[in-house]
This record gives structure tokens, sequence and C-alpha cells, in this order.
């Protein structure tokens, strides 16, 4: 199973998520912001970084970069697309998912080892997560603050879109605990913290992030 | 030539974290008085030739599209007389 993962101007983490994907078992394919397609892949991953160095707001030129014409024509069409940080920003302004993403609430960048509740084991990229599973996962962000209308926030908790929760405190101000969403299909899912980082014992908290990339390849072969 | 300027302002309802650090700031340097601070962007967009309704109803889309995020900001375009 190819899972691509795109690199912006100012991407960080593509190397690491690639080599996440790796650890998990598929064959992870680099595409670039410029491609005019996405090189025959079955799912996509926005890294974390800075793309275009956040300017304007983070992820609203990204969203515009020509690759993410077909990211998103695919991810409508049901294609697993995950973004991490600011993969999640750029899936908010892309419109593939609700809300916004704002600066932290106590105006610090946060890094830390996080402690999270995986509440929907049924998206495309949580399925391999037992339900209700608590999980330490990396989080490291300046704009990790997840805002949207009551009223989508009503829809989102409603209908079981909240993929993880912050657990012991909020560390950026994200409403109802926010830690990542889906989108009604459960195909496209946006995620704060950084499972690429938790996929190696030696370099992180542990390898409870592994389980993201495990189930979309579960959900790539079970499709 | 003309000069139409976009601000653009985060909802009223949204936190402005950088707003609260300024406000935060200001009595600190000795400017009292001040209740709010709320910190936005400008953007000034020149343009060739005569400005139309037709560009500008143009440029509110630009504005829509990409100088603001509707979900957060509220934005306000004006031709500004030079």
């Amino acid at each position: 199973m190819k899972v691509g993962v795109v690199t912006f101007p100012g991407s960080l983490d593509d190397v690491d998520a690639r080599r996440a994907v790796t650890i998990a078992g598929g064959e992870a394919v680099a595409v670039w912001h410029g491609d005019e397609d996405l090189r025959g892949v079955d799912a996509v991953v926005l890294p974390g970084g800075f793309s275009y160095g956040d300017y304007l707001r983070c992820g609203a030129i990204a969203r515009f970069a020509p690759v993410m014409t077909h990211v998103i024509d695919a991810a409508n069409a049901g294609m697993p697309v995950l973004g991490i940080c600011n993969g999640f920003q750029i899936l908010c302004e892309s419109h593939l998912l609700p809300g916004a993403l704002i600066r932290n609430e106590r105006r610090r960048f946060v890094c830390r080892d996080q402690r999270l509740r995986i509440e929907n084991a049924t998206t495309a990229w949580t399925s391999s997560f037992d339900p209700g599973a608590e999980v330490i996962i990396v989080l490291k962000n300046g704009e990790g603050g997840y805002v949207a209308k009551e009223s989508a926030l009503d829809r989102l908790e409603g209908e079981g879109r909240v993929v993880a929760r912050y657990l012991g405190g909020n560390p950026n101000g994200s409403l109802h605990d926010i830690a990542g969403i889906t989108n009604e299909r459960g195909n496209v899912v946006g995620l704060m913290p950084h499972p690429e980082h938790a996929v190696d014992a030696l370099f992180g908290p542990g390898v409870d992030g592994r389980a993201f990339f495990t189930s979309v390849l579960k959900t790539l072969a079970t499709a | 030539m003309a000069r139409v300027v976009v601000d653009v302002m985060l909802k009223p309802e949204i936190l402005d974290p950088q707003g609260k650090a300024v406000h935060g700031a200001l009595p600190r340097l000795g400017f009292d008085g001040v209740t709010d601070v709320r910190q936005g962007k400008r953007f000034e967009l020149e343009l060739e030739g005569e400005i139309s309704e037709e560009r500008l109803a143009e440029l509110r889309k630009a504005a829509e599209t990409l100088l603001s995020n509707p979900v957060i900001e509220d934005y306000t375009v004006r031709v500004e007389q030079q």
C-alpha cells in the first residue's frame, strides 16, 4: 500500500512521516507540493511544519498549492487523508474539515508528551485502536487551539467525529479539549499531536503513534 | 492607479491571544485606560487602471478566499482615495 507524504516549502515532519509509514509496513511515497498528480498513492499524509512560513495564516497558502487540488478531489472521493499539525491546519483551510486552529490560548509554543483519549476508533486512521484507548503522543504547536461555531461543535460531538481529546489539562485552549476530528465519511482526519514522532521507542515517548499508520494500511487492505 | 484596502479582523467571539498580549503590555509602559485590544491585518492592493464595481466584486472574492478565513475572521474592502 502506497502512502504519499506531501512536502511543502517549510514542511518539517515529512521525513518522519515517511519513516512512520515504513515502520508500519507501508510504502512511503514522497509527493511534492507542485505535483500535478498524486503518484498513484492510496492515501495521503499532510505533515507538520510551517508551510510557506505560516505567512498569512497557518496552512492558508499551502491550501492553494497545485497538489492540493488533487488531494481535495481524492479526499472527496474517499481516499484516506491525514493532516498532522500544520496538515490539520491545511485541511481546515481547505474546508475538508470544519473549524480552524488559532494561536494557543496561553501564547506559548507547547512541546510535550501529551496524553490523549482516542474517542473514535472507526476512522480510516484510527481503526487499529481500542475504542477509548489512552495513548501518549508528542504535541508541539504554537497555533493549535481548535475553534468552531457552537453548531459545528454540536455536530462534531453528536456525530462522534471528535477523534482524539486531550487528557490531563488542555494544552492550547482547544474547545472541548479537541485534539483531532474527522469528516462525515471518516476518511479525512486532522490531528494536532504528532503520531509520526511516537513510532520508535528510542526517539519519543513510546510507539503509540504507530497505530495511526497501521490503521490506514488495514483500512486500505480491507477496502 | 487605485488602492484597495482590505482589513481583516478576528470575529468578536474568537479569542485573540496576540491582542491580549498587547493589552497586557500597554499599562506596563504607562499607557493607561485601554480597555481592550484586538489585533488584525491590513492589506493594501495596488491596482492598474480604474476601479470598477466588477473589479471590486472580484477583490471581495479574493478577500473571502485567500486574505481571510471566514470561519474565524471578518473582512472589509474599501477603495482608498489617493
